[in-house]
């Protein structure tokens, strides 16, 4: 025998379900209870830099839409800045929910253009949105990152990018810019499956 | 600069992505393996809530959404702490629930289970742990209720409960059972789980000492987020 280390364990994951918006946005479940919903806003009023719009679909192994799908966003803002790392514009909290049209599946969303921020060893990170998937059918919450295709000099360089062997699937970390509006399509399975990290 | 690190997660811990008996996960889940990433900033931050992003029954489910009077049930009240692997408090972090009514229907234009909708429970709550962990819920016990999987499945009575923590490498979301319930040895969910020990651990305990006499029950459940290690990582550009 040997003495225990007295660590406790993390609660496990369970699938957030089908009615994840009761509890995460109830307005999407199709009833108001909550003054404020959280998450409908990711950089408030003062926000600087571009703002810009993100459009999208979450696919399933067979190609048809994820429509209960629920995305959280994490990121800086456009000096590269986290919310809790440093000076942010007053009402930036960097974080927001997304749920995606129950008809169609699309999702669109605004918020400003992320700066870089700085990576492990100085190495700076090119400009991306940090994103949490949770559905039905998940079994623990999906962590990816959302590049931008205007930025291939810093993308290049990226630390993260540069960790996935294969220089195809960097694609599909990287969403089309079209001005100020950018297209991600997320793949959970499959042809152009999408790099899910263990962060 | 400096910033602590996680745990790794343990992965033999928590369920697979792909568990065959839960048929949503097959087309659902990743068939490459996740990459995995060393902890940067953009991982060991996270969004912080006040308390003016709340309203004083928010964590109130028997009267948050009550029209003409309190939900059918049997009330109960759901507390506990939210802890990190190292046993420390996580204090101030946004706990969120949402469940079925007693008649185990949701309030949820893609519900059509035959149970009625109860006019006066909305079914979702949403608190800040003190700056002990500690938080609070009040609601009524949600029902049993049968869902489309194997022709005959019943999910136990559960509570869908999302937390936070201070990074957002931290978040999850999981669902707590009640103690005694037969339901949760025959669910597949559940059974994504492949430690009984985990599952366990989701199972809240019946808690006599916090019930409100001659008013509600109590259950108590604790919460564990990851924990953070000793060391620090430098992210200072090179040559400083
Ligand atoms: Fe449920």
């Amino acid at each position: 025998m040997v003495q225990t280390l007295n660590y406790l364990k993390e609660s496990a994951s369970q699938t957030a379900g089908p009615y994840v918006h009761i509890g995460l946005a109830p307005g999407a479940a199709g009833f108001d209870i909550y003054a404020t919903e959280l998450g409908r806003d990711i950089t408030g009023p003062n926000a600087k830099g571009n703002r810009i719009t993100v459009t999208g679909t979450v696919t399933d192994g067979t190609g048809a839409p994820v429509k209960d799908v629920l995305i959280e966003v994490w990121q800086a803002n456009a000096a590269g800045i986290y919310p809790g790392k440093g000076e942010v514009e007053d009402g930036f909290r960097g974080w927001g929910r997304v749920v995606p049209d129950f008809e169609s599946g699309k999702f669109s969303f605004e918020t400003v253009k992320p700066g870089q921020v700085m990576g492990r060893n100085g190495r700076a990170m090119a400009p991306h949105l940090n994103l949490w998937l949770v559905s039905r059918g998940i079994n623990i919450g999906l962590n990816t990152r959302m590049y931008f295709g205007d930025e291939s000099d810093a993308n290049e360089k990226d630390p993260v990018l540069n960790l996935v062997e294969q220089a195809h699937r960097r694609e599909t970390l990287i969403a089309r810019a079209d001005g100020d509006s950018y297209h991600f399509d997320i793949c959970l399975q499959g042809d152009g499956e999408t790099v899910f990290f263990d962060v | 600069m400096t910033t602590a690190e996680l745990y790794q997660r343990d992965r033999e811990w928590h369920p697979p992505a792909l568990t065959q008996d839960y048929k949503t996960s097959v087309a659902r889940s990743p068939r490459f393996a996740l990459l995995s990433l060393q902890n940067s900033d953009s991982e060991l931050t996270g969004p912080t809530f006040g308390h003016s992003d709340f309203a004083p029954l928010d964590n109130d489910l028997i009267r948050n959404y009550a029209q003409s009077g309190d939900p059918i049930g049997e009330r109960i009240i759901v507390h506990g702490r939210v802890l990190d692997e190292n046993g420390r408090p996580v204090p101030n972090t946004l706990v969120e629930v949402w469940q079925a009514n007693a008649g185990g229907r949701y309030r949820h234009k893609k519900d059509s289970y035959l149970a009625p909708i109860d006019p006066n429970f909305g079914g979702c709550g949403r608190t800040l742990t003190d700056d002990q962990g500690n938080y609070v819920f009040r609601t009524v016990k949600p029902g049993a209720y049968p869902w489309r999987n194997w022709v005959n499945n019943w999910r136990p009575a559960h509570i869908h409960v999302s937390v936070f923590g201070t990074a957002f490498a931290q978040r999850l979301i999981t669902q707590m059972y009640f103690e005694g319930d037969p339901l949760i040895a025959k669910c597949p969910i559940v059974k994504s789980i492949p430690d009984q020990r985990a599952i366990d651990q989701l199972v809240a305990a019946l808690d006599l000492n916090a019930t409100t006499p001659l008013d509600s029950i109590a259950y108590k459940f604790d919460i564990v987020l990851r924990g953070h290690r000793s060391t620090f990582f430098e992210n200072r550009p090179e040559g400083n």
